[in-house]
């Protein structure tokens, strides 16, 4: 069967590949003509044998079984690429370089002189309220200064085509071992285009994840050694951990392996007896990470690691008390200190937001819950929101007693239309909307990954895009264009 | 190489030995059984002596007919010795060491320990059980020729050489023990006849009928046999081949030591020993020491190299840092 563009559903949203009418976007030309001179079939055995070499590469993400056990998933991915020209990702890249700046001056700002908060720019009562700021970790000075040192910031494209940054994700966020397979699987399925085209790499990230750590390690150090920090096998991106921890070479550590030392230092047990450790990539939420700190009842951590850390005998990436600015409401001031501390105006724009804690938006907000998207701050995963248009007048009702109860714990969005991008569903090509997550690494310098990964909801109609609920991803290729 | 790490490489590799080793274990007296005369053929319920694992047989009631056993032996989860437990431990290892096993490795695996699970009770229908038992045996041997062919030397490959072969040394020494218990009667005159066709069939379980003629030039007898898979030590799945191997890895791992001397001393204690003299009685009591040896050797690895022996603390931590 042929794929004909021109009768592509791509409005009413703004599809990423094909512009209403059914020509291709600037920068897709090539991957449209690709697919259509291959057609439904010949794109279908593709996608079956991407699916194959998924299986047999072993990538895998675990979702907990409901007999308690786990099992490891193939991951699901779509091989329609998604395509981003490079002078709209130099915009991109240079808006994320500025926001992971901002970010961290704001969170060593929150963790010294509070300047932010005595200037009146972030109002004093929400740091008070918040429950990502880890009062153990005032005063510190962490390497560089830097404190969110992987950053996993979300993207979505509205309507009117304006990219807007959903969220900020500083604490462990994941997905980045999914791009970097995806390429993988990706080229074996279109090498020709791959030939033809200058799609910029994603390889590189690994290498500069790996500097970028022993570039924290403390001084005096010739050869530091790095560890990643893993809560164990049972945890949903393990699979990540030990790609990571492979990729770069180093030893995939559990909280039992390590031990804090009397002068503070950490080590692991080897075979050969104990072996210091100067930086630790740590998968572990920091509540769990030491509890001497904070969860006493943790397992998965390190007795003594924030005093480690506070001594400055082991650097942590990301930091302790890094999560304070990973908040919805925070989030909702990013461009407030953009202008604050970098003298300049965002970049990347924030998706509009009203803030239930001041009280003119709180009534706006109750007065159009129909309409709206109201987030907790300080979920993640999509958990406890109200989806406005979707919601019935009883849940409405329920949802205004618990902002109204607690309003500083509620931001609120006006809906929006994601992008989509063509998708293969049932042997036939089906706009499908997507997010994406780039990651920023800030060390000496700024770092963000050439794209980044896209998630794909599969489900018509869908907004839900993580692979635990249905989602799906695609490969995200950067096209350097000539004209 | 952190000792968790070690720790699950040396078990994965055990693992993976145990479920070829019942597979010999169960085909060598399922050959018995045909060989001899019924009156003669000792059952299947020696098995359960030989693999120890009495007490969990008798908790889980089973009866002690010849499916019984072999359902126990081989496609029981709630036994923690049998072949699927094996290798569903040895699968659950692996998976925590994806960052260190080649790819090929996982999946081998993977596939194996799925095949046992589904297929396991093909062992007990007595048609398709030699089909079942060979595919196992073959399965797990590439398992060990492609660690040995794309594992790089160095301390993951070390430490599953060493759990392989004092898992081997173990296993040869209980299967050895089947026969063993048969050979009670040897002076009798019934066995006579039979003596040496069931010592030929412990030399093909252990697929080393071959090398005995070719090291021994001498007849298949008993005392022979059993000196050969005892004190052979070129013969692989030989007591002392397994020791010297795993002394050869030992000798490139830190910290080694007592441990090469400890297991020179079991060398040597079963080199001086002259099996021409023992009953079978004997050749039981002598494995059941041998046994105990292996187990303080596995003991010692422990202690010297995996976190559950290690002191918890560092050596200048002081009291404050105890911990469990």
């Amino acid at each position: 069967m042929a794929i004909r563009w021109t009768d592509y559903p791509a409005a009413p949203h703004h599809d990423e590949l094909i512009a209403p009418g059914g020509a291709p976007r600037h920068g897709a030309e090539a991957v449209a003509r690709h697919l259509e001179s291959l057609g439904i079939s010949e794109l279908t055995v593709r996608q079956k044998a991407a699916e194959a070499a998924v299986k047999a590469m072993g990538i895998t993400f675990t979702v907990y079984h409901e007999e308690g056990g786990s099992i490891d998933r193939a991951w699901p991915l779509d091989i329609i690429p998604r395509v981003i020209e490079a002078a709209e990702w130099r915009r991109i890249d240079a808006g994320l370089r500025q926001r992971a700046r901002a970010l961290n001056l704001f969170i060593d700002d929150i963790y010294h002189a509070q300047r932010i908060v005595n200037d009146g720019v972030f109002p004093r009562q929400y740091l008070a309220d918040s429950v990502n700021f880890r009062s153990q970790c005032v005063g510190i000075n962490p390497p560089l200064g830097v404190w969110a040192h992987i950053c996993g910031s979300d993207l979505v494209r509205g309507a009117d085509g304006t990219m807007y940054v959903l969220e900020d994700n500083l604490r462990v966020p994941s997905g980045v071992s999914y791009m970097l397979e995806n390429r993988q699987v990706i080229k074996r399925v279109f090498p020709e285009l791959f030939e033809e085209n200058t799609i910029l790499p994603v390889d590189d990230y690994p290498s500069q994840l790996y500097d970028m750590l022993r570039a924290i390690a403390p001084p005096g150090i010739d050869k530091p050694e790095v560890v990643v920090l893993t809560p164990g096998i049972y945890n949903s991106a393990y699979f990540e951990h030990a790609y990571l921890a492979q990729q770069m070479g180093c030893e995939l550590v559990e909280g039992r392996d390590l031990v804090v030392d009397k002068d503070d230092c950490v080590h692991m047990r080897t075979i050969d007896g104990w072996s210091r450790v100067h930086v630790i990539y740590r998968r572990i939420d920091d509540l769990f990470l030491d509890p001497e700190a904070f969860r006493p009842d943790s397992t998965l951590g390190v007795p003594g690691l924030l005093r480690a850390w506070r001594a400055g005998k082991v650097a942590l990436a990301n930091a302790p008390g890094a999560g304070v600015a990973d908040d919805k409401l925070v989030y909702t001031f990013v461009p407030a200190m953009i202008r604050y501390y970098l003298g300049e105006e965002a970049i990347l724009p924030n998706v509009p937001s009203y803030l239930c804690a001041e009280p003119d938006q709180l009534q706006f907000v109750l007065a159009n819950l129909a309409n709206l998207v109201v987030k907790p701050t300080n979920e993640s995963g999509g958990y406890g929101m109200l989806m406005g248009p979707r919601s019935t007048e009883q849940e409405r009702e329920e949802f205004s007693l618990l902002v109204r109860a607690n309003p500083r714990n509620y931001i609120a969005q006006p809906v929006l239309q994601l992008s989509t991008v063509p998708t293969l569903i049932d042997q036939q090509i089906e706009p499908r909307h997507v997010d994406l997550r780039p990651f920023i690494l800030s060390g000496s310098e700024v770092q963000v990954t050439m794209g980044g990964l896209t998630r794909v909801a599969m489900r018509r109609g869908s907004l839900v895009v993580n692979s635990s609920q249905g989602g799906g991803s695609k490969d995200t290729w950067i096209v350097e264009t000539s004209k | 190489m952190l000792s968790r790490v070690a720790d699950n490489v040396y078990w994965l590799a055990r693992y993976v030995e145990r479920a070829e080793n019942l597979a010999r274990l169960v085909e060598v007296n399922a050959s018995l059984m045909l060989d001899l005369p019924r009156e003669l053929a000792p059952g299947w319920q020696s098995l359960i002596t030989i693999t120890g694992s009495q007490e969990r047989f008798d908790e889980l009631g089973k009866s002690t007919s010849e499916r019984d056993i072999i359902r126990f032996l081989l496609a029981e989860p709630d036994n923690q010795g049998s072949m699927v437990s094996a290798l569903a431990q040895a699968r659950e290892l692996a998976r925590t060491l994806r960052e260190i096993l080649p790819r090929e490795v996982w999946e081998h695996l993977n596939g194996l320990a799925l095949y046992v699970n589904e297929r396991a009770n093909d062992a007990v229908d007595k048609r398709t059980r030699h089909g079942f038992l060979r595919y196992v045996i073959l399965a797990t041997q590439s398992l060990t020729g492609m660690l040995e062919g794309i594992v790089s030397e160095g301390p993951a490959l070390w430490f599953m050489a060493l759990g392989r072969n004092i898992e081997r040394a173990d296993m040869t020494s209980r299967i050895v023990d089947v026969r063993a218990l048969g050979m009670l009667p040897a002076q009798g005159s019934a066995m006579g006849p039979f003596a040496t066709i069931q010592w030929m069939s412990v030399l093909r379980s252990l697929s080393g009928y071959q090398m005995y003629r070719i090291k021994t030039g001498q007849r298949v007898y008993p005392a022979g046999v059993v000196s050969y898979l005892l004190a052979d030590t070129d013969f692989p799945r030989a007591c002392v081949c397994c020791l010297r191997r795993a002394q050869e890895v030992l000798l490139r791992l830190p910290n080694s030591q007592s441990l090469v001397s400890r297991v020179q001393q079991l060398r040597d204690g079963i080199a001086a020993t002259s099996f021409e003299l023992l009953d079978g009685d004997a050749v039981h009591q002598y494995i059941d020491q041998l046994q105990l040896s292996l187990a303080a050797i596995h003991d010692d690895i422990r202690q010297t190299y995996f976190l559950a022996g290690l002191a918890a603390v560092h050596p200048g931590a002081g009291e404050s840092q105890s911990q469990a």
